[in-house]
């Protein structure tokens, strides 16, 4: 920074402060945070929610959502000082010099406006080209970005593209006036795994051509460790390491990036639970048979989510089910679970067939087969007290007195190593964890013998998903569990699983056993899936 | 990401680390959105009316029936508040003591527009099908007819006095509660907590009495405090007409009505009453956006 024949950093921030202010309240959101980005570096900005790396990235270019203030530090855009900026003046920066890729590509598009014209909007805003010209220009950056048939693309919305193709989109308008410096917010955090690296491959290619600086916003460690040269990691605010990706990644010398390793399921492969002994030669616990389902879709056509699929789990094992989105692993699921009837073929549990089973026979079943969902925000009711919530089954099923289940209930609390306080709070009150615990606790009341865990850690934190993940390793060895487990995160399935199924268009592509379908797969797919993790450069 | 979350401290042995909202701070909130000036007034007017209905005595010491025929068309001044009529009955008596009448009407129609239309909407919202079907046409139908008119034929059909008119009014709105029940139904329906509850062996009746009246009953209740203050205006009006209390009762809507004749010289004998009216019905609005969780309303 004070010698004058380097060039100077594209990015300079100094003891950046920033509190949020809300309900007579204010939040310490960072707190004193110096980075630089020199030209053509890229730096991955690494730490769990909360941590103050969006507010950071946002700050910088004076994007701060109401309530949020810059309250002392010193920012420099490429050697210019651009601290306390009015909004007008920073408009000229922004794009320009520093572009932003934001999060959410579902909504960061103006859904009424044709996606050329959103790229040609943030050319002519920079009086970079005219009307005439922006239009063909636009179609040019789709083009580089990877869009397949960029004129037809650039005149449809929005909505006509896929979750990876819109994120093109948003990287071609950061990318359009050929920024020094790209801020990347979690670019890819909503996209399937192979599509993540494809479009992340195009912007390592596309920023490297243009020898422009990149400061990578994001919550894997997989993904810096595949993207960055550099790595910094924050917490509660504070930067808490920064250095070379290779050194943090190696030799952390903070404890907390030490725990996110462990805690990164795509970073290490360590088993969470000894394979389950296959010794005791049982009938398996559930059976299908070439299920197929089909859903009517708009104008006669037919959807098959799932399309001829068999499978069978042993009791006391983990069956995974992996795929991406839309690959009917859900459905899946559910049919297992019996919340949908197949179209087709048939499915045994404990020998019981359950396509005959109607009215009070399935509900019967229900206290033998419990589901854990994806988001622990939604499968709570919000009005119940944690302890209410518990005791639904159990109520449901009128097992024991009010007493009994009252301290049924303080067990399962305890099981799920949630404090015994919790059993008053309501869901509102409890953070993500700890409510996919309560959902846990839920689903083991009544002593299940398979528990359906659909996509059960993919809404949380790392450090989170690790300490689920344990529990649910715990618990299947305690209680005798069988799982079956969905999830799109093929690391985190390596981990728990005993027997892993790939899902892709309905179809069950590859079965086998973990240690089989991740060292040697056989099919091309599954290795395209191997290859899409994150973080296996570095490994 | 969700930067607005205070950093705690480290986790508890087993326990995830994650911010927790304190509850002290939502009622913070609420204590401060109780305070504002508008809704202040609007519950004291409330108060007041409701006060009016229980214990007039306290209010007047005037008699609502018998006037002193000597007093009478005497306008607002120091010992008739809200002057008297034509036959010297005091005007502040006859409002005070009216209200008891006009407000057990407003409750009695809100109460049978509340029960039957939630039932309909959570029936209906619930059931889906043909049962949705038929009830929301159902519904239609009475949409499709004015409120006023249909509170009209119902009357003619029951015949006259309070509790008649206020089941004619409860039963005009009965389509609107349910339309709205309705909706938040379907919108509580589609949340996973609701499959969730099935797939823990929940039977359908529980479902809905646990899961989806709790969770959709908020609206309703904003609803129900709305429609108390259509409801006052509706009996009001249909007094007016003359479906209402027999003669010497007082009853806001009639005391506006019989004051029509004395238009042209005492002008206080239609005013006074029914400004009282558009004040109750302001404040039950006004407290109605309060429940509705408004908070962008300063006042």
């Amino acid at each position: 920074m004070v010698s004058l024949d380097a060039s100077p950093p594209v990015l300079d921030v100094r003891d950046l402060r920033v509190s949020y202010r809300g309900r007579g309240r204010v939040v310490e959101a960072v707190r004193g945070v110096s980075l630089r980005v020199d030209p053509g570096e890229v730096v991955a900005l690494v730490g769990e929610s909360g941590s103050g790396k969006s507010t950071t990235a946002h700050a910088v270019l004076g994007l701060l959502p109401p309530g949020g203030t810059v309250d002392g530090g010193r920012v420099h855009i490429a050697g210019q000082d651009v601290t306390g900026w009015p909004d007008r003046r920073l408009r000229a920066v922004r794009g320009l010099r520093a572009g932003l890729v934001p999060q959410d590509p579902t909504v960061s598009l103006n859904p009424v406006r044709r996606v050329g014209h959103q790229v040609a909007e943030a050319l002519r805003a920079h009086g970079l080209a005219d009307r005439r010209t922006a239009a063909a220009r636009s179609v040019e950056l789709l083009d580089e970005v990877g869009l397949p048939d960029p004129a037809t693309r650039a005149r449809q919305y929005p909505h006509e593209l896929s979750g990876g193709m819109r994120q093109r989109v948003l990287i071609a308008i950061a990318l359009a006036c050929r920024p020094d410096l790209v801020i990347a917010d979690e670019p890819t955090s909503g996209l399937d795994v192979t599509v993540q690296k494809h479009v992340l491959d195009q912007f390592d290619r596309l920023t490297g051509e243009r020898g422009a600086a990149v400061l990578f916003v994001t919550h894997d460690l997989g993904v810096a460790a595949d993207r960055a040269r550099r790595i910094v990691v924050m917490r509660h605010g504070v930067i808490v390491e920064d250095g070379p990706a290779a050194q943090v990644l190696g030799t952390p010398r903070h404890d907390y990036t030490r725990r996110l390793i462990a805690a990164a399921p795509s970073l290490t492969s360590a088993r969470l639970r000894p394979r389950a002994a296959h010794a005791t030669p049982s009938p398996p616990l559930v059976v299908a048979r070439d299920l197929v389902k089909e859903f009517r879709l708009p104008a006669g056509r037919r959807l098959r989510a799932v399309d001829g699929v068999s499978f069978e789990i042993a009791r006391g094992t983990t069956f995974a089910l992996v795929g991406e989105s839309g690959s009917g692993k859900s459905t899946t699921a559910r049919l297992v679970a019996r919340l949908t009837t197949p179209g087709a073929g048939t499915l045994e549990f404990d020998g019981q067939d359950l396509g005959r089973l109607r009215g009070p026979a399935v509900r019967r079943l229900r206290a033998r087969l419990q589901l854990v969902y994806q988001n622990p925000y939604g499968s709570l009711d919000p009005r119940l007290a944690v302890e209410d919530v518990v005791a639904e089954p159990l109520t449901a099923f009128g097992a024991g007195s009010r007493a009994e289940r009252r301290a049924r209930v303080a067990e399962l609390l305890d099981l799920v190593a949630l404090p015994a306080g919790t059993a008053r709070r309501r869901p509102p009150e409890l953070s993500g964890g700890q409510r996919q615990r309560v959902a846990i606790a839920r689903a083991v009341a009544l002593r299940p013998d398979l528990l359906i865990l659909d996509e059960p850690v993919s809404a949380l934190d790392v450090s989170v998903q690790a300490q689920i993940l344990q529990l649910l390793a715990g618990l299947q060895s305690d209680l005798g569990l069988t799982y079956l487990f969905i999830s799109h995160d093929l690391a985190v399935v390596r981990q728990v699983s005993d027997i892993v199924g790939v899902m892709r268009h309905g179809r069950l592509v590859e079965t086998g056993t973990a240690d089989q379908v991740f060292t040697a797969p056989r099919h091309e797919y599954t290795a395209e899936l191997l290859d899409a993790i994150p973080g296996r450069t570095h490994r | 990401m969700t930067e607005l979350i205070t950093p705690v401290a480290p986790a508890p042995p087993g326990g995830p680390a994650e911010p927790v909202p304190a509850a002290e701070r939502r009622d913070r909130g609420l204590v401060r959105r109780l305070l504002r000036p508008g809704l202040v007034v609007a519950i004291a007017v409330v108060s007041v009316a409701l006060l009016w209905a229980f214990v007039p005595g306290w209010f007047t010491g005037h008699d609502p029936i018998t006037g002193v025929p000597a007093q009478n068309l005497r306008p607002p001044g120091a010992d008739h508040w809200f002057g008297t009529d034509h036959l010297g009955r005091d005007l502040f008596a006859r409002v005070v003591h009216g209200s008891a009448l006009s407000l057990q009407a407003a409750l009695i129609a809100v109460l049978i527009g509340l029960l039957a239309g939630s039932t309909i909407g959570l029936l209906s919202g619930f059931a889906g099908g043909a049962v949705d079907d038929v009830l929301m046409r159902v519904v239609d139908v009475l949409l499709a007819i004015p409120g006023l008119l249909l509170s009209l034929a119902v009357v003619t059909v029951l015949g006259f006095g309070t509790v008649n008119v206020a089941v004619a009014v409860g039963v005009a709105s009965v389509a609107t509660f349910a339309r709205v029940m309705r909706g938040e139904v379907l919108r509580v329906r589609q949340a996973t907590y609701i499959e969730a509850a099935f797939a823990s062996g929940v039977r359908w009746t529980g479902v809905l009495r646990r899961h989806v009246l709790p969770n959709s009953a908020g609206p309703v209740v904003v609803l129900a405090a709305l429609e108390f203050g259509q409801a006052i205006l509706a009996v009001s009006a249909l007094s007016f007409l003359g479906f209402g209390a027999a003669p010497p009762a007082p009853e806001w809507g009639s005391l506006i009505s019989e004051g029509r004749n004395h238009l042209a010289t005492s002008w206080w004998l239609t005013t006074l009453p029914g400004l009282v009216v558009i004040a109750v019905v302001l404040a039950t609005s006004r407290i109605s956006r309060a429940l509705g969780g408004d908070g962008s309303t300063t006042w």
